[in-house]
């Protein structure tokens, strides 16, 4: 009950939001086109970012991948808008245009996530049996492999890239998915089974021995995960309604790797922190020119010097505000016996 | 009925023979020493038990199935725990969550119970929390509950690990040098622990152990390996006079 009062809530700040920005609230009043983007692709960020840390931060599988499966939701999920998107919408003629579009996104999301999903069962069972830099280096192979695959696939456009799929992801969709992105990984993470992919992380031999099917449990973690990086590519595709193999190499992986690491591996409110520092920092140093990236380069350095942990570290948002309570509750008395 | 049967277990590492051909017969409530001195396999013998490594030869059967050639995790929702001679806690994780992460094999809980909080995942996280701080309390580390593992003393930590072994609810508990690095008394109130945790879950208990004095404390039956083989088993007053025992350990004259 508290949970659908909270989605409401978030849906409606979200219309709201979304008029404001866009002039539909108050007249004469709208964002530049450009922060809007920028707003936007932060979102398409902070879906990534949560997602790649339930596998990284949370089961502490160290995956470099995750590009790979966004291209795959943003091609599957393209593919389907504009082959069959007409017939789709056809079928509901009796709904008016914008609940039309809305279905339509929606099936070609669930589509583009299910295939990324699959294509992360059949990336996850060989691959998570490694640990450590071996597992890193075969995601980011499958990584690559994905994208080449599609760059020589002639009907989703090849070397020329697919454009033509109609512009059915906004402001609102893309924040909508994120906020689910954060709710689903939040619930996962204090569940019973988010225990165990924790203790995966800590010790994976001894959660095996308290009776864990570890295999299991990474694989289903890294499914999950990359469906959700299904979900980003699918929004990513139908918000700039043109997508290219060259944005999902592995420099856009490491992106979302230095999102979650400046936030903190391990914290959901750091991945969402990262994101966005991420996409301020670049976007930002853009009149430094050539200098933008060593700059960007050096405020990373500073900030693994001063915090490795990440900005967050291990914790959310919400424990520095209770910090006060916690160290008094982390003093027991001495107990012997 | 028999609880653990080993029959003509055989592990080789390459060359070595850590485990050779050993018998070992384990009754429901038991306590069972095995020791040896360093290298004769005892470890060895706890790591084939619960599938960390597949015997070259021979069968272990437990309660009986076969249990050779199974995942450890499957091993353990079977019935058999185990504790680490190196501790292996979850150290980030708050002594409750350690407690609770091992009863997970007990839970019906799934992903889609807990992204949709079903109330039987409320009603099953209730029940996980009440039992875990039960457990607490009788290993005397409900204080310590909201702490993070890796900051306990370390007497606190073996006791941890011999409680998160429980939380699995085992029929049969390996439990590898518990009482190493403890002072006498923490020996001596780890002797009665063990005593207590048998008759009170009835349960059988395998004890590798180097302290001679909590082994002969409380094993019922001592198992001797040295070189993986089996040099003597029998009740502790035997065991201590057996010669062949004398002279693996001191050495022959």
């Amino acid at each position: 009950m508290k949970a659908l009062v909270r989605a409401v809530v978030v849906v409606v700040v979200l219309v709201l939001l979304n008029a404001l920005f866009t002039g539909g609230l108050i007249p004469d009043f709208s964002i530049s086109p450009y922060f809007l983007q920028i707003l936007s692709l932060a979102g398409i960020n902070i879906i990534l970012a949560v997602s790649l840390n339930l596998i990284n931060g949370f089961t502490g599988q160290f995956s470099i991948g995750h590009a790979g499966f966004m291209a795959i939701g943003a091609y599957v999920s393209s593919f389907m808008s504009i082959t069959f998107g007409d017939r789709i919408r056809a079928s509901m003629a009796f709904a008016p245009e914008s609940v039309r579009n809305s279905a339509l996104l929606l099936v070609v999301l669930a589509a583009g996530a299910a295939c990324a999903a699959i294509a992360g069962f059949l990336v996850g069972v060989p691959s998570l049996r490694l640990r450590g830099d071996y597992l890193a280096i075969v995601t980011l192979g499958f990584g690559e492999i994905i994208r080449v695959f599609i760059l020589n696939i002639d009907a989703v456009g090849g070397a020329r890239g697919l454009g033509g799929m109609p512009r059915l992801a906004n402001f609102f969709w893309i924040y909508l998915f994120a906020a689910a992105t954060i709710a689903v990984v939040t619930r996962i993470v204090n569940s019973s089974f988010g225990r165990t992919l924790i203790a995966i992380r800590e010790d994976e031999i001894a959660a095996e021995a308290m009776g864990v099917n570890t295999t299991r449990h990474k694989v289903i973690s890294f499914v999950v995960s990359s469906a959700m990086a299904g979900v980003a590519g699918g929004l990513f595709a139908h918000y700039l309604m043109y997508i290219h193999t060259n944005s999902f190499t592995f420099i856009r992986s490491f992106e979302i790797i230095i999102m979650i690491v400046i936030g903190g591996l391990g914290s959901i409110t750091g991945s969402v922190l990262g994101a966005v520092l991420y996409i301020t920092l670049t976007e930002g140093l853009r009149g430094f020119a050539q200098y933008r990236m060593l700059l960007f380069s050096l405020l990373l350095i500073v900030i693994m010097i001063v915090r490795p942990g990440g900005i967050l570290g291990h914790r959310e948002l919400r424990d520095f505000f209770s910090r006060r309570r916690r160290v008094a509750a982390a003093t027991p008395p001495v107990v012997s016996g | 009925m028999t609880l653990l049967q080993l029959s003509d277990v055989t592990m080789r590492f390459g060359g070595l023979v850590a485990v050779n051909e050993l018998d070992l017969t384990l009754e429901p409530g038991q306590l069972y020493g095995l020791i040896g001195p360093n290298g004769a396999g005892k470890t060895t013998v706890f790591n084939v038990i619960t599938g960390v490594y597949r015997p070259t030869s021979g069968e272990i059967r437990f309660k009986d199935h076969s249990i050779v050639g199974e995942r450890s995790g499957k091993i353990t929702r079977r019935g058999i725990a185990r504790t680490f001679q190196n501790i292996r806690l979850f150290g980030e994780m708050t002594v409750l969550e350690n407690v609770k992460v091992a009863s997970h094999c007990r839970q019906t809980a799934d992903l889609a119970s807990a992204v949709f909080r079903t109330p039987a995942h409320h009603t099953e996280e209730e029940r996980v929390d009440r039992q875990s701080r039960e457990l607490l309390e009788i290993f005397h580390l409900q204080a310590f509950a909201d702490e993070k593992a890796k900051n306990l003393p370390y007497g606190s930590q073996r006791r941890l690990e011999i409680a998160r072994a429980m939380a699995t609810l085992p029929r049969l508990l390996l439990l590898d040098e518990p009482a190493a690095g403890m002072n006498p008394h923490e020996a001596h109130q780890l002797m009665d622990l063990i005593r207590w945790v048998r008759d009170h879950f009835e349960m059988a208990i395998l004890l590798v152990e180097h302290n001679m004095k909590v082994v002969m404390g409380v094993c019922e039956t001592v198992h001797v390996l040295d070189y993986g083989a089996t040099i003597a088993v029998g009740p502790p007053a035997e065991i201590q006079k057996n010669p062949k025992v004398i002279e693996a350990y001191l050495g022959g004259a």
